[in-house]
């Protein structure tokens, strides 16, 4: 079981409110993923669930029973760090066995689920090498290992990929998922990287300045995003905003269009530009597209191989039914 | 790049070095070990001759030796385990975030700049005295007999003087090595349910252990030296309670006017230290190895 409510959580470095009044449900087996921009207060909301930070004011259950006051240990979560925070002077193995060892679990049961974890995460030919001796991805894998065999009610993550380079990030990506699966168990994950936010979250938290500016599936957010703060974190590339006379032809302050919903074509089309950068990656080609007449740039994503360059006219065309507006506040409007 | 090169060329200019690091440890010691085999008494010039290993078997035979003997180690162990012990606790008490944090670093620190034979006198005429040192106002005060510490206890007095000198030195080398703690790893432990107590065994002391082992190697070095403190306390007395190799030598090269088994003394006081660093990088040299 691992459902979280937080109830008006507050919490303020001195004088400083860094996570203002915040409510927020996360149920049972939920991949909750906790999203926003350097500084917004993501890993400070974490570690107040996890306990490692008092909170000012508000409350927090695990499942049903308040667990405001617990210490990080009582409240039966676990939590993988971004350095990974492994014991350097412990073996794999060790290291792993170590929260069972502070539980004294009998021996003969931690070396059950010892030998679990270090087949399922692939650890089993390292475990009694120090961390030291290992890759980037071996020792996030024993930090997980170490976080699975208390069968804690909840996963907490903090960016724990961000130190790997991006192949091993993508495996990895897969191999949380597919832990989740298994595992069933609630997890919350903390990343400013939005592609990881929409592969791997059942629902994403979009936070900015410690507020939540939305709550949703990746899809729900993705379509329907509640502001323009929203529209642009999440999608990549970002979503073209535009401002002035063409947002006023739709009623709107502002409208949203995303760079794959606007329709490329050298003969025809609402708005004519020059293409700027054109990227072409063969699955797909992305142009940056200049004097429009709007002020704002375009970045249009084609499908596939577009035999188009730098400096080539085109004509755009947003499709009707996929431009989002906005209002004077930034808010959607529907 | 050719390291070879390199390497060679690298080897030849530290070599002046060397050399005269080399003459500069040689030349003594060969003159020592010369000497430590003359019949060689400053009270009787003009009848200085070979005689072997004479001077080595007097100074073995004489009494005082295994006494001092194991003073030396007595006093080196005796001041090492409180200054590690004393020094972790003092190290992990300045790393709480207190009020005038910076003014009780420096006030810790402060006895190291003292002299030893200053801070000797100190504690045995301010501290010690057994008619007008501090000890003896307090126990009188609490209706005790003043204890006479440099005559009942001499050698724990000294090993108390010393490792009040020493202490900060420890306490200095074993903070900044608390400081360079991830605090990551400590949380870590904190949410695998490790208590206080097993954090600070599971997780600050083994990190400590390279740190405690530079205290002890160069701590041991000086200590087995220690002279002056025992000089302005206690003369190495009573009879030779708290007399140590480095003492003794010097009451037999100085206060005998025999330089030969002053000599044979000090050779002594180097194997001694050899067999004492050779113990101790058995026991705690791998602690050095990343
Ligand atoms: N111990 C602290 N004392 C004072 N301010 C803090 C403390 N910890 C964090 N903050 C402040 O709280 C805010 C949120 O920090 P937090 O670490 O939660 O950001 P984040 O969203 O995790 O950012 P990042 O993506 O860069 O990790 C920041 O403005 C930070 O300066
Ligand atoms: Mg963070």
């Amino acid at each position: 079981m691992g459902r979280i409510t937080l109830d008006k959580v507050t919490k303020k470095f001195g004088d400083v409110e860094v996570i203002p009044p915040l409510d927020l449900t996360i149920n049972d087996g939920e991949f909750v993923v906790f999203v926003g921009p350097s500084g917004c207060g993501k890993s400070t909301l974490l570690r107040l669930i996890a306990g490692l930070e008092d909170v000012t004011d508000g409350e927090i259950r695990i499942d049903g029973k308040p667990a405001t006051d617990l210490p990080p240990a009582k409240r039966g979560l676990a939590m993988v760090f971004q350095s990974y925070a492994l014991y350097p002077h412990m073996s794999v193995r060790k290291n792993i066995a170590f929260p069972m060892k502070m539980a004294g679990m009998p021996e003969d049961e931690q070396k059950r689920r010892i030998e679990n974890a270090a087949r399922a995460l692939n650890l089993t030919d390292y475990l009694d090498r120090r961390p030291g001796q290992l890759s980037g991805g071996q020792r996030q894998r024993v930090a997980i290992g170490r976080a699975i065999v208390r069968e804690p009610a909840a996963f907490l993550f903090d960016e724990p990929l961000s130190n790997l380079d991006a192949a091993l990030r993508v495996g990895m990506r897969m191999e949380i998922s597919e832990l989740h699966k298994k595992l069933d168990t609630t997890m919350i994950y903390v990343t400013h990287d939005q592609v990881e936010a929409m592969t791997m979250a059942d629902k994403i938290v979009v936070l900015r300045a410690g507020n939540i500016e939305q709550v949703g599936s990746p899809l729900e957010l993705y379509r329907n995003p509640r502001n323009t703060f929203v529209a642009g974190f999440i999608g990549s590339p970002k979503m073209n905003l535009i401002e002035g006379a063409e947002a006023k032809k739709h009623d709107a302050a502002t409208i949203g269009v995303r760079p794959e919903h606007i329709d490329v074509s050298a003969s025809e089309g609402a708005w004519k530009g020059r293409i700027g950068v054109a990227e072409h990656l063969g699955s797909d080609t992305f142009f940056h597209v200049h004097d429009t007449g709007l002020a704002e740039t375009l970045t249009i994503r084609a499908g596939g191989e577009v035999d188009l360059h730098h400096g080539d006219t085109v004509f755009l065309t947003p499709q009707a039914d996929k431009i989002h507006r906005f209002d004077g506040q930034g808010l959607r409007i529907s | 790049m050719a390291t070879q090169h390199s390497r060679s060329a690298a080897r030849i200019m530290i070599s002046p070095a060397v050399l005269l690091l080399l003459a500069w440890m040689i030349v003594p010691l060969a003159l020592t070990i010369y000497f430590s085999l003359l019949r060689y008494n400053l009270l009787m010039p003009g009848t200085e001759r070979f005689v072997g290993f004479l001077n080595y078997r007097l100074f073995y035979e004489n009494p005082a030796f295994w006494t001092a003997m194991l003073n030396t180690l007595l006093l080196v162990g005796g001041v090492l385990i409180v200054t590690v012990v004393g020094g972790i606790l003092l190290a992990i008490l300045l790393d709480q975030p207190i009020w005038g944090q910076g003014i009780v670093r420096i006030l810790v620190i402060a006895p190291f700049f003292v002299m030893p034979t200053v801070s000797a006198l100190v504690w045995k005429n301010m501290f010690m005295n057994p008619v007008s040192g501090l000890f003896a106002e307090f126990s009188k005060a609490v209706g005790l007999q003043p204890f006479d510490f440099l005559t009942h206890a001499p050698l724990a007095s000294i090993i108390g003087i010393v490792s009040w000198q020493w202490l900060p030195f420890a306490t200095l080398i074993l903070l900044t090595a608390i400081q360079s703690l991830d605090s990551e790893q400590m949380e870590a432990a904190e949410m695998d349910g490790a208590s206080p107590l097993s954090r600070f065994w599971y997780i600050t002391l083994p990190h400590l252990s390279r740190a405690i082992t530079v205290v002890i190697l160069i701590q041991t070095i000086f200590l087995l030296s220690v002279f002056a403190e025992i000089l302005v306390t206690t003369n190495g007395g009573p009879g030779v309670a708290s007399t140590n190799l480095t003492y003794l030598v010097y009451a037999r090269s100085l206060l005998n006017f025999d330089v030969g088994g002053g000599s044979a003394g000090g050779v002594v006081a180097i194997i001694l230290a050899n067999i004492v660093a050779i113990f101790l990088m058995r026991m705690i040299g791998k602690n050095l190895d990343a």
